[in-house]
């Protein structure tokens, strides 16, 4: 148990390290002179200004010099200066993902609330047409742009109930109906597509379990049928549920990029779709390496919990 | 061979067939030039003679919509066959050789499939610019690790297998027995999942020209027709209700035509998802 432990640690050190090199790696790859193109667009550049930040990125060292130092300041907590505002990139996050943050949170916890009775559902429905119409309705559902069904949510709010305040953002702290007003849509947007595929698979492995050896004597021996269901097929159903929830909260994130910009949300997205026209790499480069590191991070976790919850799990693995 | 009979699958099949003829066919079957602007006709509802209505520049929208789907599924194609060619060589070589090799280009694709999708082509199009082409390099690269991972496992299966054995003992070439004795068997896994990469790569590729940084104006897409519609949403709405309806139709089309595939090719999973 704790070698395995152990192992996945060492698998997840291995990857973190080349998600860094990747991350790293980035600014040195942009094709002609990086200096320049990141400031390029502004008007005033001297060649003061240029080997001021080319010293500062360290361009001139070698490169694993380069990586070191870059590595070194990334565990203290530097991730590099804006290019455009000058503060700490760390700073600039920090102050966005709390709502892109609150946007995956609620969509995927509606999606997961939801998914559970839907797909056992659709488990219970299964054969002949129900199952074709199901599976069409689910593929339409997982295939559904999320940005095109805010725009139609939008609109459609708009010609329904125009007093509903669809766009926008307010704190939390200033008005929290509206706050929470303004995150319905949203939330729905980027929910419902995730809903579709989650109780995709809560139906499938509730097929799986319902046709185990277990859920046959469980009935054999006389459990009421409930009990059958929802303690010995329902609880082995969610086990590969919780690893598409937690394959699915990376996937989401792609997702709330899109969605914010629907919505005019001031969360993380819109920070890095203003900084790639700003070229402003250092702040793109600390978001895809933060970002990236937080769902290794989760998945990981949620692998330590299998080998605690799931004892088969522990053979092979 | 007898004909699968479920119907999905052809029902799958049929919508990629038709919307892949009408990508293909986009230059002779639209009615106008998708960049043609008629200062008269702008934001027109559906009806003759603009069929799907015009947009906030008098532009035709169903050519708008038939070229955006030769852009959209263009750029896709590209991407998944780069993705098919690199990612599904990796996969095969490392199942093949095993050791080291296999240890150190899996870590590399574990390190790849570990970015959120989205965010690594961010990323990717970040360094080298947003361009059209660029949009397929990105997609392109984050969808390597995807087939590396699929057909390392089953190549793994086929190089233990008998055949295989015995083609080494008649002294065949190791790229011959790849080439010549797995990759044909898993021709059905790899056509499955390049059909359901399709289809997620189709909503990628709209999800960055939505946002700007994929196909650059004024080549139309269809991610890039909504982006722009939107701002006149609540007067016009058609040309948004169009172009995402044309994204979400081929991404179904194909999702569809890979999940039947999958049913038909593979026995042991029929009836289950």
């Amino acid at each position: 148990m704790l070698r395995l432990i152990l192992d996945r640690a060492v698998d997840l050190l291995v990857v973190l390290f080349g998600v860094s090199v990747v991350a790293f790696l980035m600014i040195r790859l942009i094709p002609g002179d990086a200096v320049q193109i990141m400031l390029g667009a502004n008007a005033a550049v001297t060649e003061e200004a240029m080997a001021a930040l080319r010293a500062r990125l360290g361009l001139d060292q070698p490169m694993i010099v380069q990586y070191l130092s870059w590595i070194g300041g990334v565990l203290r907590g530097d991730l590099g200066t804006s290019i455009w505002t000058g503060k700490p990139v760390l700073e600039e996050i920090l102050d966005r993902i709390g709502v892109t943050a609150e946007l995956l949170v609620l969509s995927l916890g509606f999606a997961v609330i939801l998914a559970v009775p839907a797909g056992s559902l659709m488990a219970y429905v299964r054969g002949g047409a129900a199952d074709q119409i199901v599976r069409v309705i689910t593929i339409a559902g997982v295939t559904m742009p999320g940005f095109w069904l805010g725009t139609l949510l939008i609109y459609g709010f708009y010609a329904w109930a125009p007093a509903w305040p669809a766009v926008g953002w307010v704190p939390i702290g200033q008005d929290p109906a509206g706050h929470f007003q303004r995150m319905l849509l949203p939330t729905l947007a980027l929910g419902l597509p995730i809903l579709a595929s989650l109780s995709r698979i809560v139906r499938s492995a509730m097929l799986d379990a319902l046709g185990q050896d277990y859920v046959r004597t469980a009935r054999a021996k006389g459990v009421p049928e409930r009990t059958v269901v929802l303690r010995h097929a329902l609880r082995n159903a969610l086990i590969p549920f919780v690893t598409a929830v937690g394959i699915t909260a990376g996937y989401l994130f792609g997702g709330t990029i899109v969605v914010e910009q629907v919505f005019a949300l001031p969360g993380l997205g819109r920070l890095v779709i203003g900084a790639i026209a700003e070229r402003n790499y250092p702040l793109i480069q600390a978001t895809i390496l933060l970002v990236t590191t937080g769902f290794v991070v989760i998945n990981f976790v949620v692998d330590l919990l299998y080998l605690v919850i799931d004892p088969r799990t522990r053979g092979g693995g | 061979m007898r004909l699968p009979r479920s119907p999905l699958l052809w029902i799958g099949l049929v919508l990629v067939l038709v919307q892949v003829g009408v990508a293909v066919a986009a230059p002779w079957i639209a009615p106008y030039d998708p960049l043609q602007q008629t200062i008269l006709a702008r934001m027109r509802p559906p009806g003759a003679p603009y069929w799907f209505g015009t947009d906030n520049f008098g532009r035709d929208v169903l050519s708008r919509v038939l070229h955006g789907y030769r852009s959209s599924l263009a750029v896709s194609a590209a991407s998944v066959m780069g993705a098919l060619l690199v990612g599904g060589s990796l996969g095969v070589i490392a199942a093949y050789y095993r050791g080291w090799t296999d240890r150190i280009v899996m870590r590399v694709m574990d390190v790849l499939f570990a970015f959120p999708i989205i965010l690594l082509a961010i990323g990717i199009i970040a360094v080298l610019g947003p361009r059209t082409g660029t949009t397929a390099v990105a997609i392109g690269i984050v969808y390597v690790p995807i087939f590396a991972r699929l057909l390392r496992g089953p190549a793994l299966v086929l190089a233990e297998s008998e055949f295989v054995q015995a083609a080494k003992v008649l002294g065949v070439s190791d790229v011959g027995i790849m080439l010549g004795h797995i990759v044909p068997n898993l021709a059905s896994v790899i056509l499955v999942q390049a059909s359901l990469s399709l289809s997620t790569a189709i909503l990628v590729e709209a999800s960055l020209s939505f946002l700007g940084i994929g196909t650059q104006p004024p080549t139309p897409s269809l991610g890039l027709m909504l982006a722009e519609s939107r701002a006149f949403l609540l007067i016009s709405p058609w040309p948004s209700v169009f172009s995402g309806a044309a994204i979400l139709l081929a991404a179904f089309g194909f999702n569809l035509l890979g999940d039947a595939l999958r049913d038909t090719l593979d026995p042991r999973l029929r009836g289950r998802d």
